[in-house]
């Protein structure tokens, strides 16, 4: 089978030097307000900055999947003993925190690495470099895996929403209708 | 559509508690820009002479400034002001952290109490929700423990929260507002939140702040950025090392405490220690300072880190900045640094201001040691040095036996405890303390800044002018090297020409014009900061700071869609301290009360001072006794205010 070359492009965090001035949040969500740069509300920010502060704990967190349901348990990391809170490093947007998601509308919101600039904007300003950016290329093999088409799309939300069985019903109702 | 500001006040009436979203006249902007200038014209349309610091119609008002919660670095600093219960001024103390970004972002620019509540409470603001809420059981709490607690009882992490400790439910004269690693301290803001029962305010905001010109915006940022970076790549030579890059003094950052602690005067501003800092003591000091400060911390949306988060060997942690580790150490003649962490955390829970509360302590000690205060006031009090701070603080935190004396400040405490004790106030300006500064020869500048301005603390006045002349002529042509800051290429030669003994060195040079020239440039570019919310740290207060005169117009312009120039911001800020003068004079001050300490320089100059002050006077458009003239006031389109200071009679045909 051939092989490709997929570009993975990362944020590396280096939570030891983040001074906890929520630069990248500002800029984030300016970058990304409609036209660019006319607005900024660290609330719409791709990247949240989790705080403690007597506890010595600023953790940069990029916003990453949207989930539907959250975790069937939690989990307490305890790392050169400061304890953090419980979904603390988690990167999704989930029902069960208001985290990464736009206030307004509630939708989720995810981090797009800022596809079209050189670097990531949080890392651009980030002058302390708690944020770096690196690129890296990975061979992988290709596999044939078919693209969903705009109708299976649509079918696929319909059953995620609504139970494949339902959707299958209807189908077969408007079938025989039909 | 506004710009920048989010164009709401809210106003709470903490006597009925009724909760007003107002929505402020776009023209106050062009007027006062924001932050500090636009509070004033509050306080000025709303605060009578009669009312005093305790009187229920005494605003307190928190504020944002202009350029806050803008991506632009640094504008992150909180304006608190209301009438003084020490100075009977209208006090401005400011704080760094991350509450103004956060009420901007609930969608207000200001918040203004009015009234007293008869319960204690807290404010809780969450976007359109807004709720007093019952604090009682928060009484008591540190001022750092309860922002905590708030978060915690709110289930809002993100929430940011100002309080007051113990020292501001007392009335204590000198008690701050605490926020993050934060404080607005000067001038008892916390003792009138205390008055109204206030213990904090909460903020949570998830609201859009907007940029009228993005493009042209982002420009002038990237061009800011480019300086911080070259700032920051390039320390200055031949000045000291904390004050050598951007930011705040770094004392969070530097370990060489050499300057400030055989330049300042230790115990109650008496003695200045010129050969304390020995190996020994360096080595001891680094160690204690590399083992209490755990990371090096900012402000919202601020690249250079000036506090520090503080794990003291044996007291729980706080935050902290600047110059507190030193200020109680000093005043207790305690030559350990663990002792000024130790103590600064005590000092923080409890909410006072770290300037002025070490010497109302040293001054108790003073007392008692010349017999004026005896065994009887100090009963109980261990006899040790740090032991004795601990206890004395505690008194005044608390208000108990002679701390309730000591607790409204070395003027009032030394009128009360009489005996002599009127002697040992003798580093107040306007019944406030000053930073403890014994020098020789009087320097022009620093009689001016400190007599004048409505400020009445130097730390918020001084800053882009060294504080000597440059021994070698090598070093003055290296210092006006790239100065792009400079309103006029005049001042060059100033510094040029400016020596260190002969004709041009103090206290004759620089002359009083010049001083007049250079005060007035140093005064407007912080109330430009204080009415943008920027952190004088990055500007005003900082040599070759990244924001000055011909950079702001460019900001202001691009981030709300007003036109403005260098003049015309000028004339803002100049009608702005006009209309606080007014304020002031209105209630009394005047040119009596514009002087430093006696025994502030050893070597006074009685007419050269007569002549400063009257030349300073006359450059500002002030009559005689310091009270802008009618056609000052007209000129800035203040004639409301003329018409009001002749109607009292303070000023006379417009002029004396």
């Amino acid at each position: 089978m051939a092989k490709i070359k997929k570009k993975i492009r990362i944020i590396k965090i280096d939570a030891d030097k983040c001074n906890g001035c929520r630069t990248c949040e500002v800029m984030c969500s300016s970058f990304h307000a409609n036209p660019p740069y006319s607005s900024n509300n660290p609330a719409r920010s791709r990247i949240q900055i989790v705080t403690n502060r007597l506890k010595d704990i600023w953790l940069p967190v990029m916003a990453g999947e949207y989930t539907e349901s959250e975790c069937m348990g939690r989990n307490k990391y305890v790392i050169d003993g400061k304890e953090y809170d419980e979904c603390d490093s988690c990167r999704a947007s989930c029902p069960a925190r208001d985290l990464f998601k736009e206030p307004d509308s509630g939708l989720p919101l995810k981090c797009d690495m800022c596809e079209h600039e050189d670097e990531p904007i949080c890392v651009k300003w980030c002058l302390v470099h708690a944020l770096t950016y690196e690129e890296r290329e990975e061979e992988r093999e290709e596999t044939e895996t078919p693209q969903p088409n705009e109708m299976e799309v649509g079918l696929q939300a319909l059953a995620s929403k609504h139970g494949l069985q339902k959707v299958m019903d209807i189908v077969n109702r408007m079938a025989k209708k039909g | 559509m506004r710009y920048a500001e989010t164009g709401y006040n809210l106003e709470i009436d903490l006597a009925t508690g009724n909760i007003e979203r107002v929505a402020t006249d776009p023209k106050i902007m062009s007027q006062h820009l924001g932050g500090l200038g636009s509070s004033i014209k509050i306080h000025w349309d709303r605060v009578p002479p009669e009312v005093k610091a305790f009187d229920p119609e005494n605003l307190l008002i928190f504020s944002t400034g202009l350029l806050n919660a803008t991506p632009i670095f640094s504008a992150n600093r909180t304006v608190v002001t209301f009438v003084s219960p020490q100075s009977d001024t209208l006090a401005y103390p400011m704080m760094g952290g991350f509450f103004s970004a956060e009420l901007k972002y609930a969608g207000y620019d200001k918040v203004i109490f009015r009234n007293k509540s008869p319960e204690w409470v807290y404010l809780y603001i969450n976007n359109d929700k807004i709720e007093l809420r019952d604090a009682t059981h928060l009484l008591g709490k540190g001022a750092l423990e309860t922002q905590d607690l708030i978060r915690a009882e709110l289930n809002q992490p993100k929430a940011q929260v100002a309080a007051i400790g113990l020292a501001g439910e007392n009335k204590v004269f000198t008690a701050s507002i605490e926020q993050a690693r934060s404080s607005a301290s000067r001038l008892g803001g916390g003792a009138v939140m205390g008055d109204k029962k206030i213990k904090a305010i909460a903020v949570r905001g998830t609201k859009d702040v907007f940029i009228a010109r993005p493009e042209e915006f982002m420009g002038h940022m990237k061009d800011v950025t480019d300086y911080i970076h070259f700032r920051n790549n390039n320390p200055l030579p031949d000045v000291m090392t904390i004050m050598s890059g951007i930011g705040s003094p770094q004392e969070m950052l530097h370990t060489d405490e050499k300057w400030h602690t055989e330049n300042f005067a230790w115990g109650n501003a008496r003695t200045r220690r010129r050969d304390f800092w020995t190996d020994e003591i360096e080595e001891s000091w680094t160690k204690s300072q590399h083992g209490a400060v755990k990371r090096l911390i900012s402000c919202f949306n601020c690249p250079q880190h000036c506090g520090a988060l503080v794990s003291p060997k044996d007291a729980p942690r706080y935050m902290a900045k600047c110059f507190g580790k030193l200020t109680y150490a000093m005043a207790a003649y305690v030559d350990d640094l663990d002792f000024g962490w130790k103590i600064l955390q005590r000092a923080s829970e409890y909410g006072v201001d770290s300037f002025s509360t070490p010497q109302i302590l040293a001054f108790a000690v003073e007392l008692y040691e010349a017999g004026i205060l005896t065994d009887k006031d100090f009963e109980g009090c261990p006899p040790d040095k740090e032991g004795r701070f601990l206890w004395l603080l505690d008194r005044v935190a608390r208000r108990e036996g002679i701390g309730n004396i000591l607790a409204d400040g070395v003027y009032f405490a030394a009128r009360a405890i009489g005996n002599g004790a009127e002697a040992y106030d003798h580093n107040t300006i306007k019944k406030h303390e000053q930073l403890p500064v014994k020098l020789g020869t009087l320097d022009p500048l620093y009689f001016l800044m400190y007599s004048t301005n409505e400020k009445i603390s130097i730390t918020q006045m001084e800053g882009q002018w060294p504080q000597s002349a440059f021994p070698t002529m090598e070093q003055r042509e290296n210092f006006v090297k790239d100065w792009p800051q400079l309103p006029d290429d005049k001042f060059k030669q100033y510094v040029l020409d400016w020596d260190i003994r002969g004709e041009k060195a103090i206290p004759y040079y620089p002359t009083p014009q010049i001083a007049s020239e250079i005060v007035d440039w140093m005064e407007t570019m912080h109330n430009i900061d204080d009415a943008c919310g920027m952190c004088c740290g990055m500007s005003s207060f900082c040599f070759k700071p990244p924001y000055h005169i011909h950079n702001y117009p460019k900001l202001i312009t691009a981030a709300t869609g007003m036109e403005i120039d260098e003049a015309g911001l000028k004339k803002i800020v100049e009608r702005s301290r006009n209309l606080h003068r007014a304020f002031n004079n209105r209630r009394g001050m005047s040119r009596v009360d514009e002087k430093p300490p006696a025994d502030h320089w050893k070597k006074r100059f009685p007419e050269l001072e007569e002549e400063l002050l009257s030349t300073y006077y006359t450059f500002k458009g002030w009559n005689h006794d310091g009270i802008p003239t009618r056609e000052k006031l007209e000129e800035l389109d203040l004639g409301y205010v003329a018409d009001d200071l002749e109607k009292r009679g303070i000023l006379k045909n417009g002029k004396n």
